[in-house]
């Protein structure tokens, strides 16, 4: 991973098209400088580096592990006259690691609604391989989410660190992270195990599945695992999981759940339709006192 | 035969046997010893498969409806348009009121009249949801197809099978000119063109 010389992995993180959510994202992890500490931060959008961006561009620098953020299009995309397609694939064919912040730099994401035919991740279109995946799949990590959640690639700097194995699923999502799904540890469990809806955004009782929208029991991550801020998630707040993990990220109708004929048009993960409904009629046939009040009760 | 397959058939025949006199002779009037008797086995052995009326009651809703439900489930899986679907329920629906009428009417005149019996253990699906989960597969289908209209599960359930429990009512009422069987093709248009998109 580094060379004699340097003690240090060094760092590098390019952006493409990004709105710089997930750098921004990474300035929240409380351990932020403990971690860069153990690399030599070759270049940093916001940070302040050893070389500016003009000196990158010059694709002089050395790197061992490249941090892609933002979406790519392979020709129009310049920087300083540069196309940065060319700079980020040439850092990318010297780094030992290459980490794809966020999901437009690992699908497409927001940014490919813009122009769905051109822009995509840098190794996935959608979930869909781009011919520059054969070429970089041995060395890429794929960390979806908008934004990336800090700790999440915290964790992964850290392991590449202490040399450590980081087992993936099929689109390079670290299996730590992305094997459990968002509806793991939400608060709303009791709710959705018996079904009873919430009756508004913000409010702590009543699961968002049924009618705001909610995709945490079909889409990967941790955030109620690994909370955001060490506090809150989308869920717990009261506001449903977008599925920004996922490669069809953004869908068009995110506080709604699409139903057909009162049924949740997607079920939650490797759930069969049969088995679901089933212990939905039952369930659904039992009132629960304590479901059906507030947890707290305000006197006015 | 082992034990347990021999008690799953005993089981089933008291289901059965239970069935066609509670449906016939109506819940209240028929005692687990008319049972018993039927069946040429004594009262207490009964007691050793349902430790009472109420819960064999509520054992042969959850029977009928398992039996609907597989029924139903099998039209479902047919590649087969929503119309003809339709077409198919209608026409099991019915042959099941002529052939087997117990099923239909211990559903209409002992479950629907009966509600204290099956009030704790039998909870508003929770008996029927063999046969509720396959009509919701169908509607599922059907709207994902594009045949059927979007709308909300109970109007569309209402429908379709208010209306056959209706014509099977009537039919037990003896007031139905004609064989049910005649009925199975209009009435499966108008719930067709009812619930289409």
């Amino acid at each position: 991973m580094k060379n004699k010389q340097h003690s240090k992995p060094r760092l590098l993180w390019l952006q493409s098209i990004s709105c710089n959510g997930n750098a921004h994202s990474f300035l929240n992890h409380p351990d932020l400088f403990s971690i860069l500490s153990h690399f030599e931060l070759v270049y940093h959008p916001i940070l302040e580096t050893k070389h500016t961006l003009q000196d990158i561009l010059k694709c002089e620098t050395e790197c061992d592990i490249l941090i892609i953020e933002g979406s790519l299009k392979e020709k129009g995309l310049m920087k300083a006259g540069v196309e940065v397609s060319s700079v980020i694939k040439h850092y990318a064919s010297i780094a030992t690691h290459i980490i794809s912040a966020g999901t437009c730099a690992t699908f497409g994401g927001m940014f490919k609604q813009y122009d769905p035919e051109h822009i995509t991740g840098f190794c996935f279109d959608g979930e869909v391989q781009t011919t520059r995946y054969e070429q970089y799949a041995q060395k890429l990590i794929s960390l979806p989410g908008c934004p990336i959640h800090p700790k999440w690639l915290g964790f992964v700097l850290m392991m590449i660190v202490q040399n450590r194995p980081i087992a993936k699923d099929s689109l390079h999502r670290p299996l730590e992270l992305y094997a459990p799904t968002v509806h793991t540890g939400c608060a709303r469990n009791e709710y959705f195990e018996w079904k009873v809806d919430t009756e508004g955004f913000g409010l702590k009782e009543g699961c968002l599945f049924y009618e705001l929208g909610c995709q945490g029991p079909y889409t990967h991550g941790s955030c109620n695992k690994i909370l955001w801020n060490d506090i809150s998630s989308k869920t717990i707040a009261g506001t449903p999981c977008f599925g920004c993990t996922e490669p069809d990220f953004p869908k068009t109708t995110l506080f709604e759940t699409e139903t057909r004929m009162g049924i949740p048009a997607t079920m939650p993960l490797g759930i069969p339709r049969r088995a679901y409904l089933t212990v939905t009629g039952v369930v659904k046939s039992f009132r629960i006192k304590r479901f059906e009040e507030r947890l707290i009760s305000y006197d006015d | 035969m082992k034990i347990a397959d021999k008690k799953a058939l005993k089981r089933e025949s008291i289901i059965q046997t239970a069935l066609q006199l509670f449906s016939t002779n109506g819940f209240h009037k028929t005692t687990i010893p008319d049972i018993a008797a039927k069946l040429g086995m004594s009262v207490g052995n009964l007691y050793n498969y349902f430790s009472s009326k109420d819960l064999l009651a509520q054992e042969i809703i959850r029977y009928t409806s398992e039996v609907l439900g597989e029924k139903i489930k099998e039209v479902n899986m047919l590649d087969v348009s929503a119309e003809e679907k339709v077409h198919k329920i209608v026409e099991i629906y019915f042959s099941m009121a002529k052939e087997k009428p117990e099923m239909i009417e211990y559903f209409l005149r002992v479950y629907l009249s009966n509600r204290e019996v099956f009030s704790d253990g039998c909870e508003g699906m929770v008996c029927v949801s063999g046969f509720i989960t396959e009509i919701m597969i169908f509607f599922d289908d059907a709207v994902s197809s594009g045949e059927l209209r979007n709308q909300d599960f109970f109007s569309a359930f209402g429908l379709f099978m208010g209306y056959l429990g209706g014509m099977v009512f009537l039919k037990g009422e003896g007031v139905l000119p004609k064989d049910i069987a005649c009925y199975i093709d209009d009435i499966s248009r108008n719930i067709y063109y009812a619930l289409k998109a």
